[in-house]
Formats: C-alpha cells, sequence, structure tokens
C-alpha cells in the first residue's frame, strides 16, 4: 500500500505544481496583472508605480516571480483583499463553512439516492424503473442548475410559500430548525445533478459486479438473493464509487457556485462571484487556487481511502 | 437395479435448456439423462459451448429466470432425510436451502470465484451458518477444520487471509473447502484444474478422490482433459452441441470409443500409455462447434466428421442407442464403424 | 489522476468497425436519439427561419405592453419587462445559444484532438507533459475557471465562444489520447512507419479516422455542454451581453420578477434544458450505434 500511496502523492505534488503554473499564468493575465490594484484608479506617478513593482519583484524574470509566488502561497501568504484589507485566506475561510454545508448535505442526499436509483437499475435491468432512471438522470444532467433553482423558487417559495426564497437563515433566528429549512431546497437542487451521476456510475458498477464469478459462488452457497447483493454484489460496486465521489469534486463545486448565486447563500461561490465583480484579484485568484486545491486533495483523499478499503492495495 | 435404487442420489431424465437470446431462440441441451450413485463420478466432456456448464447450473437452478432461459424434463435429487426431491419444481425457498447442503459446486477459476474483499474465512463460515445452527466462534473452528482438511498449512491464520493472498492451488482448495462445508451429497467440479499447473492439478484431483472416499458423495466432474477424465472418472458422459453423444464406463469407453466424436477427441490427446503402441502426429477435430442457433441438419457432428454419408447423417437425425454391454452412443453409423 | 477511465473505459477499437448501414439502422431504432435530433432540428429551423414568421421584432420595446403574459394577447408567449415580445427573443436566443455551442463544439474539438493526438502519438515526455496539463486544468471547476477569465476579458459572442472552447476541451483529449495510444500499437500504424509515412500522415490520415466513433460522440456532448456553459456565465452576468438575446442572459434579469412573471424565468430554461436534452439522447444513440461495445450497460 505504501508504494501505492507513495505514488499517488508524488502524482499529486507534481499536478499541484502544474495547477499553480496555470494559475500564475491567470494572474498575469489579468489587466495590470499582480500591479492592477495600484494601477487602477489611484493617482501615483509612473515612477511610484515602477518602485512599487520592484519592491514586489515584478521587475525579476518571470521564473524567478513564479517560484516565489509558489513558495508564498505554500506557506499561506495569498495576499491580501483589495476590499477589505484582510488576508484572502481569511476572507475564503470565512465563507468556507457555509459551502461545505451545502455540499455535504447535496453530496448525502446524491449519494443515497443515486445509489439506491443505480442499484434498482442494475438488478432490474431494462425494466420500465431502469428506463425512466435513465432517461430521467439524461434530463437531470441538462437542467441548468440555476434555473432548476429559479423553479423551485417559484413552485416552493413564491406559490406555496413553504420555503425560504433564499439565505441561510433567518435574521435573528439562529436555530437548528430555522437552518435547516433555509438549507433543503438549495441542497437538493445541487444534490439534483449529483444525484444522476451516483446512479449511472453506480448502475454500471453494479452491472459490472453482479455478472463476476463470485455472485454466482454466493448463490451457489443457498444464500438468498437480497444477501447475495447486499454481502457480496454492494460491497464489490461500492468500491469504485470512492474515486467518482472524487472526481465529481468540480463538477460539486461549481455546481454549488451557482446554487449559491440563486439562493444568495453566503459562501465561497458567492464570494467568488462579488469579488469578480468589485475586481477583488486577490480572492477571485485565491479562490480559484483554492477550489482547485481542494479538488486535488480531494481526489488524493479518495485514492487513499480506496486503498485502505481495498485489500487487494490495502494488503497487497 | 431395484435393490440398490437406494443408492441413486441423482437422476436426471430428458433435461432441456432453451435461452432466448436477441438472435432468437436456441436449445443449448436437450435430451440429458444420467445418474449418479454414491461414491461415483461421473465427467462431462466435450468442448466449450457443449452445454457441460449449462448442465450442471440447471441441477443447481442458477440459471437465468424464465423468459430468457426455459428448463424442462425432471431433476431428482436425494434429500438429507433420504427421499428424492423434485429440484426443478421446488419453490425458490426450499431449493436455497438445498443449494450448499445437498449438492454444491466448484467452479473453474479460483481467481474469480472468491470474494476479493472478503476474507476466506468469512467465506466459509458464511456457507456454514446459512445451513447450520452454529454460532460464530464454532463455525471458526469449523472452517479451520475444513481448511485442514483440504490440505491448507496454517489454516487458522488462513481464516483471516483475502483470496489475492493465496496462491491459485490454495485459492482452489479453500474453494473446494468452501463446497465441501455441509457435506454435500453431490459435488459438482466445473473444470476446477483448468486454470492450475500440472502439478498443482494432480493434487488437487488427489484432494478431490480422497475426499470422495471419506465423505462418499458423488462427484459430476466437468472437464475437456481427457488425461483428468481418465484420473478420476468411473463413468464418462460426452456432449456435443447440447447433446449426450456417448456415455460409458471409462475402461471400455476409452478401450473403444464408439462415436466418431469421441475418437477425435481420444485422437487429439497426447497419451503416455500408448506412446509406444501408437504412432504419429496428435490429431485435433477439424472445424468448429456448430452455432447453438444454427444447428445442422441430422446429426450436430456430421460438418466435422470423418465417417460423413451424405444423405444419411445431414438428413436423420440419431437418436441414442444403447448397446448391448449397456453403452450409450448416438451416431447412425456407430455398429458399421465399430466392426 | 488516472483513475477517471475506470468506469467507462475508452476501449480500443480492436475489431473493425460494423458496417455503416448496421450502425444506421441502429440509430434508427434508437428512439430517443430520434426524438432528440427531431427537437435540434426544429429549435434550429424555429431560431433561423421563425424571426421572419412573426410580426415581432426581437428589439422591438413596446413599454405599454410590458409584462403581457403568455397567450393572452397579441404576444403569443407574452412580453419581457421593456414589453419586447418573448417569443421573437427566444428565437434570436437561440440562434446565439446554439451558434455559441456549435461553434464552441468546434473549436474544443480541434483542442482536445490535437493536443489528444500529439500526446498519444508521441507519448513519452511530450505525451505525459501535455495530458498532465489536462490533468491540471481538469483541477478547476470549469465555472471557477470560466467565470475568473470572462472577467478578465471584454465580453462579446466571440469572446465567450472562444473561452467556452478553452475550457471545454480536456475531456476530448483524454478520449483521443486514450484511443491513439491504444490504437498505435496496432500493427497498420507500424506497417505504415516501416514505409515511410510522415508522422503527420499517420496520426492524422491513419489514426485519427479509427477513433472517429468515439470523437463523433464526445462532439456531440460536448455541444450540450456548451450551451449549457454559456447559460451559466450569461446568467451570471459575464458572458453574452443585452441587448443581444442568448436563452442564458434572459434569464439574468428573471429572477428579480419571478414573483410577478415568472414566464421570463419558466420559457429560456424550458428550452435550454430541452435543447441540452437533446444533445444528450443524441449523444447517447450515436454511442449506441457507432460502437456497440462503449455501450453503457
Amino acid at each position: 500500500m505504501m508504494a501505492y500511496l507513495g505514488r499517488r502523492l508524488g502524482q499529486a505534488a507534481l499536478l499541484l505544481v502544474v495547477v499553480s503554473m496555470i494559475g500564475f499564468a491567470i494572474l498575469h493575465l489579468a489587466p495590470g496583472g499582480p500591479m492592477a490594484q495600484y494601477a487602477m484608479g489611484s493617482n501615483m506617478s509612473q515612477e511610484d508605480l515602477d518602485r512599487i513593482a520592484a519592491q514586489l519583484g515584478l521587475d525579476r524574470p518571470l521564473p524567478v516571480q513564479y517560484a516565489e509566488w509558489f513558495w508564498r502561497m505554500l506557506g499561506g501568504n495569498w495576499g491580501t483583499s483589495y476590499r477589505g484589507g484582510q488576508p484572502v485566506l481569511h476572507v475564503i475561510g470565512s465563507h468556507l463553512g457555509a459551502t461545505l454545508e451545502l455540499m455535504l448535505t447535496a453530496t448525502l442526499i446524491a449519494v443515497v439516492l443515486g445509489c439506491w436509483i443505480g442499484i434498482l437499475g442494475a438488478i432490474r435491468r431494462y425494466s420500465v424503473f431502469d428506463y425512466l432512471a435513465t432517461i430521467g438522470a439524461m434530463v437531470a444532467l441538462s437542467i441548468p442548475t440555476f434555473w432548476f433553482g429559479l423553479v423551485a423558487i417559484f413552485i416552493f417559495s413564491v406559490e406555496l410559500g413553504w420555503m425560504p426564497a433564499g439565505n441561510r437563515q433567518t435574521i435573528g433566528d439562529g436555530s437548528l430548525l430555522d437552518m435547516l429549512h433555509h438549507l433543503i431546497m438549495p441542497a437538493l437542487v445541487l444534490a439534483l445533478v449529483e444525484t444522476a451521476i451516483w446512479s449511472r456510475f453506480m448502475r454500471s458498477s453494479m452491472l459490472d459486479v453482479v455478472n463476476q464469478d463470485y455472485i454466482r459462488t454466493a448463490r451457489a452457497k443457498g444464500l438468498p438473493e437480497w444477501r447475495v447483493l447486499s454481502d457480496h454484489a454492494f460491497r464489490n460496486a461500492l468500491l469504485p464509487m470512492i474515486t467518482v465521489a472524487g472526481l465529481q469534486l468540480p463538477t460539486l463545486l461549481g455546481g454549488a457556485l451557482v446554487t449559491e448565486t440563486v439562493f444568495t447563500w453566503p459562501g465561497m461561490g458567492r464570494l467568488f462571484l462579488d469579488s469578480i465583480e468589485y475586481r477583488d484579484y486577490p480572492v477571485v485568484m485565491g479562490i480559484l487556487m483554492f477550489s482547485a486545491s481542494l479538488v486535488l486533495i480531494g481526489n488524493l483523499l479518495a485514492d487513499m481511502l480506496y486503498a485502505v478499503a481495498d485489500p487487494r492495495i490495502r494488503l497487497g | 437395479m431395484e435393490a440398490g435404487s437406494g443408492d441413486i442420489l441423482l437422476e436426471v431424465e430428458k433435461l432441456a435448456i432453451r435461452f432466448r437470446t436477441h438472435g432468437g431462440e436456441s436449445a443449448a441441451v436437450s435430451d440429458v439423462s444420467f445418474c449418479l450413485k454414491r461414491g461415483e463420478t461421473l465427467a462431462m466432456v466435450g468442448e466449450s459451448g457443449s452445454g457441460k456448464s449449462v448442465t450442471s447450473l440447471a441441477l443447481m437452478r442458477l440459471l437465468p429466470k424464465a423468459p430468457l432461459c426455459t428448463v424442462s424434463g425432471s431433476v431428482r435429487l436425494r434429500g438429507k432425510d433420504g427421499g428424492m426431491l423434485d429440484v426443478l419444481s421446488l419453490p425458490e425457498s426450499r431449493m436455497r436451502a438445498v443449494r450448499g447442503d445437498n449438492v454444491s459446486m466448484v467452479f473453474q477459476e479460483p481467481m474469480t470465484s472468491l470474494n476479493p474483499v472478503q476474507t476466506i474465512g468469512a467465506q466459509i463460515t458464511e456457507t456454514i451458518r446459512l445451513h447450520r445452527p452454529m454460532g460464530r466462534r464454532a463455525a471458526d473452528e469449523e472452517a479451520v477444520r475444513l481448511l485442514d482438511l483440504v490440505g491448507i498449512p496454517a489454516a487458522r491464520q488462513r481464516l483471516t487471509a483475502y483470496p489475492h493472498q493465496l496462491s491459485g492451488g490454495m485459492r482452489q482448495r479453500a474453494m473446494i473447502a468452501m463446497a465441501l462445508s455441509c457435506e454435500p451429497s453431490v459435488l459438482i467440479a466445473d473444470e476446477p484444474t483448468t486454470a492450475l499447473d500440472v502439478t498443482i492439478q494432480a493434487q488437487i484431483l488427489d484432494l478431490l478422490r480422497r475426499l470422495q472416499e471419506q465423505t462418499g458423495m458423488a462427484v459430476i466432474f466437468i472437464t475437456h482433459n481427457l488425461g483428468v477424465v481418465a484420473e478420476i472418472a468411473d463413468r464418462v458422459m460426452v456432449m456435443y452441441a447440447g447433446r449426450v453423444v456417448e456415455q460409458a464406463d471409462v475402461v471400455p469407453l476409452f478401450r473403444q470409443p464408439l462415436m466418431p466424436y469421441t475418437q477425435g477427441l481420444l485422437r487429439s490427446v497426447p497419451r503416455l500409455d500408448l506412446a509406444g503402441r501408437r504412432t504419429g502426429a496428435l490429431s485435433a477435430i477439424r472445424g468448429n462447434v456448430p452455432d447453438p442457433r444454427r444447428p445442422p441438419p441430422g446429426c450436430a457432428f456430421h460438418p466435422r466428421c470423418d465417417f460423413f454419408v451424405g444423405g444419411r447423417c445431414d438428413v436423420q437425425a440419431p437418436a441414442l442407442d444403447v448397446t448391448s454391454d449397456d453403452r450409450q452412443v448416438r451416431c447412425l453409423r456407430w455398429s458399421e464403424i465399430a466392426a | 489522476m488516472s483513475t477517471t477511465t475506470q468506469l467507462l473505459p475508452a476501449t480500443p477499437a480492436d475489431e473493425a468497425l460494423p458496417p455503416r448501414n448496421t450502425a444506421w439502422r441502429r440509430f434508427r431504432r434508437h428512439r430517443l436519439a430520434m426524438l432528440g435530433a427531431a427537437i435540434i432540428l426544429i429549435l434550429v429551423l424555429g431560431s433561423y427561419a421563425g424571426p421572419y414568421l412573426i410580426p415581432y421584432n426581437d428589439t422591438y420595446i413596446d413599454i405599454m405592453q410590458r409584462f403581457a403574459p403568455p397567450f393572452s394577447g397579441a404576444h403569443v408567449l407574452g412580453t419581457d419587462e421593456l414589453g419586447r415580445d418573448m417569443l421573437a427573443r427566444l428565437m434570436m436566443g437561440g440562434r446565439i445559444s446554439l451558434a455559441v455551442g456549435f461553434t464552441a463544439m468546434l473549436i474544443s474539438m480541434v483542442i482536445g484532438i490535437s493536443v489528444g493526438a500529439i500526446a498519444g502519438y508521441y507519448g513519452g515526455v511530450v505525451g505525459s507533459a501535455l495530458m498532465r496539463f489536462v490533468d491540471a486544468v481538469l483541477c478547476f471547476p470549469t465555472i471557477f475557471l470560466l467565470l475568473a477569465l470572462a472577467a478578465l476579458i471584454d465580453p462579446g459572442v466571440t469572446s465567450i465562444t472562444l473561452l467556452i472552447a478553452a475550457t471545454a476541451w480536456m475531456d476530448v483529449a483524454r478520449i483521443v489520447e486514450g484511443q491513439i495510444r491504444a490504437l498505435r500499437e496496432r500493427d497498420f500504424a507500424v506497417a505504415a512507419e516501416a514505409l515511410g509515412a510522415s508522422d503527420r500522415y499517420i496520426v492524422f490520415r491513419e489514426l485519427v479516422p479509427n477513433a472517429v466513433a468515439p470523437i463523433v460522440v464526445a462532439a456531440t456532448l460536448n455541444v450540450a455542454k456548451a450551451i449549457l456553459l454559456e447559460s451559466y456565465v450569461s446568467f451570471l452576468g459575464y458572458g453574452i451581453q443585452p441587448p443581444v438575446p442568448s436563452w442564458g442572459n434572459m434569464l439574468n434579469n428573471a429572477q428579480i420578477y419571478l414573483t410577478s412573471a415568472p414566464w421570463l424565468a419558466i420559457l429560456p430554461g424550458l428550452l435550454i434544458t430541452l435543447a441540452v436534452t437533446s444533445f444528450n439522447f443524441l449523444g447517447d444513440g450515436l454511442r449506441d450505434a457507432l460502437d456497440p461495445r462503449m455501450e453503457s450497460h
């Protein structure tokens, strides 16, 4: 397992370097580059600007600048927000909780619902349910998340009045019930696409497994079908899902951004859009790098979890 | 016959299996009849696609359900109480009690037939506890005894091993231990040694023979390896294109095969015992097994047969003849050929 | 992370592709794909011919007719907050959204096929450097990347199309790389090499045509993806800019009027969903028809 993890860790580190290079390139594409803060609006002379550029090390060759920038990022110095003057990581951190709350809830819903639909589709292959689930998943993957959110708000908030149309809680009411009430609709909206993806992967994984020889062995032992499925098929089918969970992270983060916008959810996605609005480049860059790192770490964690869960890797 | 009927453990009559596929319906197996006595080993021989494995799965009722696959005929199995069970009409819940208890199976691929994420111990005790009222601790002890019995060294430590940690031969031994855990009266071994190398093959055959002597179980041994057949079988059933084409005791069959297909099979095997007597190259049977959806008219073997006579073999389907010395053969010309 | 394709293995086409008429028959039998194709045809015809058939111009502001609900008067699908005819705007928006989706697909295919073919054919350092670049770009959530880039440029139809293409080529590159890497092991590539064919000849004349089935499928699905991405950035205000209508930016203001004029939000979204679903159905049907082994079970 150590060799496996070592290889994965090495790959992730290499990927982090390439990711940071892309980030650095985008940073320098921004109008004014890292100097935008000073160039915009202020009445500094060109001499002043040059002096600041020299102070920031911007007159040095790009590879040197990159190395320094990367080193600062690793050390947690991600710059300061133009807007509030706070460190970027601090700003991101204060919005992270809301996003994670939304993402985790949606994932929980998607995993339970998606696995259930996928398994049922696999064991009743070509049944009416299977066809409907297949078509439903394809439609779900085609619905723009924000529009689905708008329709949900229209039906459940505007027409029926059952759900709040946005925000994380009612001002002045911090009760758990109130928070859940606010959470449920955005989480379901975000879960739609994820459920569709999970159900498709689960179905195909389950179909792979139920045709394996050891399933026949389990039946030949005289196990009832539900035990064949739960004790032998399900556990094996779930293994590759760990990888799927890791690979879903970019989609999930992107979906969270859109959902947060529609439901004015005070998370990282909302922060990202606000920062773009105010041309707060350090925060925009920070979130971009942060989300890419989150994806990287998520995939690495999924790989490690897989290694622990699969005895062939754990003990092999 | 009447006196020894209590010794009959399995009786199969006119078993027929049909599959429905995209390309239409096809008869995978038809008109298969045989019976199996206590302590007896029946070898089912034939090329892949001849219906051996499908027949064995039908005996366990492990084939797909009705619209995809239909099984007719009768399969009667001696129950633990001594009475005969009508396997094909047993309700599913009773059938589950029979599987793994009265009949069990060892499969070809020890690599893929064991669940990769469960320990060997868990997979053996699962069977035991399914059919016997036994606690976890007692089942563990029983599993150790079984692993010992099949010759796995350091049996106790192996309980917590995963399949991938064992060699192919050890895995097959574990598989056999699992199959024997409830002392079945019939063991179906579907090419259990094909995936193993020759020395291991011999060990596994030895083991099966020894276990059979100890328990008196009957064994159906499916293989396409005639060397193995000579080693282990009492009786041989040769199958071709879903039909029994010859059935006889092992010694007469090897001495004088009646059906041209059996003769071809025997010619294609290198035989040490005959090396001095018969010279000449090994000959494989030319051509291929027919597509079960479009079986040739007449005798299914005629396009590949050396004794083929036009207007006869490709017109008339041969019946299964019983010879004077109680052998069975399905060939229009067997008596001419034998003469 | 190289485990992506575990569940959806890009099986090398180790047998010859089925004859075209078989593939065509399988495609014709795929009811959802035929439905998708029909809807796409209607949407394209409606968007391009439709505006000539209705009496309203999509930019005509009828201040007296603001927020006219659908099926209530002269405006069949109602009017928006400025009294512009919804049907006319949906048709013109359809032109933009479909054109952006299709063009972005074309560009992303060119980028993806080139990168994938180069990486797959040359392998080695060049190949793995390119594929690690692909992996790295895939770490960024597409919408984040798209918005960050869109914020840096002057948004317009061309620039947005280019940006969408720039964020949607990676999957194609992976598919093509995998296909080519598998195919180049096959003897005919070796044979062509032995005959002295140039590298470029081998890649584009012999290897790419063999990878054509998965590429066609990916292209179809990429149109769906590009239409979705356009709607996302435009909805968020960084895509196609008003007054040029697109299905995405028509939704941009709709949230404010959700209570009083829900059709402003419902209609464009329905069309987006319809178009994207149709392309997805079409892609699914093409996958089943062109390569039965790729069938998603």
